[in-house]
């Protein structure tokens, strides 16, 4: 019985680095071709059908592009930082259900690495040890670039953390439940039951707070090309620059998985659509709204960031928990 | 140094504030300027445009990209490319009679001709050489051409192994089996063959 929880356990974490891997490839084409089109262009077209070997071209000339490290760079640091975001990217997936329990060859598969029953704040706490790699990254790379894009990093981190935990709160409170398999089975009644009716302002706030979490567009600091040349990833090149970026990618994954579960119902049955399904074209339509909100808004400063969570979000999160509570009370 | 003194950045007394009229004056008025642009939902707004563009381009043919290599813009008829020597569409024979007026109105000097008279009498070109290295395009030559036989065409694709593939008669004058392909010049201040669809209104509301 040991042995097959552990072979068990080690190929999921197999399928789930290969899989998200190769999605998170996958999503930088698809983050391109989207964007073409949202400016009337057409993306990569030239490599393989409809440029879908871009990804294969990108892949070979990242892994044999030269490793470069600064001359005043502090080595291990800036060798160790992009491992972090990449690898806490990863564990921080280990508690997320992706699929509904199911049977093969009569054995019941149930597709969570682990669930141990602090799931989302296993996953919350780990998605912010990842900003320890634009941070340290930033802050080893020896560039003014570089350090500007890690201090940013650290704003942000205090920004977003305090508003993503306070809006998370009033959902956690009506569940009564940290796991994300009792948070997905609250919401079992269709699509009536998902929390995000009863809690639209909390919907919101964790939206925002995870575009921030994922650096995505609107608040895209730390690599603020326009501002920053590349921010904390100035002077990373080849292998270590994509692991930032897998790393990334990961993450945008593990907060639409994490929106789709805590908000939209999970992967409960919709109407005649099975569940692995639903939360598949949950998690595929917030993967198009973090690509499209790219196309459209502009960058915010850090300061109009620091701002936005601290003056105007914290404070709803906070009203919102008093009303719950009320609410519950009551 | 007071608060208020110390947020004055103002350079000097007559600095003009642009936006004076509808700036907050409370905090009160800041908070309703924060809340009508935070509903006032302008970001929707930005993200139905993006999506209309989308799909503008995917399926009403609105894509602005023209694929370079595989299809091309037309060019306008005034453009300046490199050189062709015409040819006489009935015989064959070169329409230039080796006056060298192209060769003495040429600023930057790079026309070289070598003309005989033959047998005859009449005036023979034996060799026409522009030099691509030193010509500047500036169309004096196919202007005061009396035959139109030297004229600019629209090969505006200049990549070669070498200069000289460009800069021999034989490269730019119209080959006999070729003649039927030979297209006119159309002459300067002509208009471009699709200026019928890029043609507008003139605006006069103004």
């Amino acid at each position: 019985m040991e042995t097959s929880i552990i072979i068990e356990t080690i190929v999921k974490v197999i399928i789930v680095l290969t899989v998200f891997s190769a999605l998170a490839g996958f999503t930088t084409y698809i983050e391109r071709k989207i964007l073409a089109f949202m400016q009337r262009r057409l993306g990569p077209t030239n490599v393989g059908p409809y440029g879908l070997l871009q990804i294969a071209a990108d892949g070979i000339k990242l892994f044999t592009k030269e490793d470069f490290i600064p001359a005043n760079a502090n080595k291990p640091i800036f060798m160790i930082a992009p491992i972090i975001t990449a690898a806490t990217a990863f564990i921080a997936m280990s508690a997320i259900p992706f699929f509904p329990e199911f049977e093969i060859f009569g054995y019941t598969v149930r597709p969570i690495i682990s669930d141990i029953n602090v799931g989302v704040l296993f996953v919350m706490s780990v998605g912010a040890i990842g900003l320890y790699g634009p941070l340290l990254g930033g802050m080893s790379s020896a560039n003014k670039w570089a350090l500007l894009g890690g201090a940013r990093t650290a704003i942000q981190l205090l920004s977003y953390e305090v508003v993503s935990g306070l809006a998370l709160l009033a959902p956690l409170m009506m569940v009564g439940s940290l796991s994300l398999i009792d948070i997905n089975n609250y919401q079992a009644g269709g699509i009536t039951s998902w929390i995000i009716w009863s809690q639209p302002l909390a919907f919101i706030l964790f939206t925002i707070a995870g575009f921030a979490e994922t650096n995505r567009t609107p608040f895209d600091l730390l690599e603020h090309e326009a501002e920053l040349v590349a921010g904390y990833a100035t002077e990373y090149s080849g292998m270590r620059w994509g692991m930032f970026f897998i790393g990334e990618y990961a993450n945008l994954f593990t907060i639409s998985f994490l929106i789709a579960l805590i908000f939209l119902g999970g992967f409960e049955p919709l109407w005649f659509i099975p569940g692995g399904l639903a939360i598949v074209l949950k998690v595929m339509f917030l993967i198009f709204l973090f690509l499209w909100t790219r196309a459209s808004w502009p960058h915010i400063r850090p300061d109009q960031l620091m701002w936005l969570c601290w003056k105007i979000l914290m404070p709803l999160a906070l009203l919102n928990i008093l009303v719950t509570a009320l609410v519950i009370m009551i | 140094m007071g608060f208020e003194e110390f947020k004055n950045r103002n350079i000097s007394e007559d600095y003009v504030v642009v936006q004076e009229d509808n700036y907050p004056k409370t905090s009160w008025d800041a908070f309703k300027q924060v809340v009508t642009r935070s509903v006032k939902g302008e970001l929707f707004t930005g993200l139905k445009i993006t999506f209309k563009m989308m799909t503008g381009a995917l399926f009403k043919g609105e894509m602005a990209t023209v694929q370079y290599p595989a299809e091309k813009l037309p060019i306008g008829p005034r453009y300046r490319a490199v050189h062709r020597l015409l040819v006489l569409l009935e015989s064959g024979e070169e329409r230039c009679i080796g006056c060298g007026l192209c060769e003495k109105i040429c600023i930057a000097n790079c026309i070289r001709m070598e003309t005989r008279v033959d047998e005859n009498s009449r005036k023979e070109v034996l060799e026409y050489t522009i030099n691509m290295g030193r010509c500047i395009f500036c169309g004096y030559c196919a202007e005061v051409c009396p035959e139109l036989a030297i004229v600019h065409g629209g090969r505006y694709e200049n990549v070669s192994e070498q200069r000289a593939s460009f800069s021999l008669k034989e490269d730019i004058l119209t080959p006999f089996d070729q003649l039927n392909q030979q297209t006119e010049f159309a002459g300067f201040g002509s208009v471009s063959p699709d200026a019928d669809e890029k043609i507008k209104k003139t605006p006069l509301s103004y």
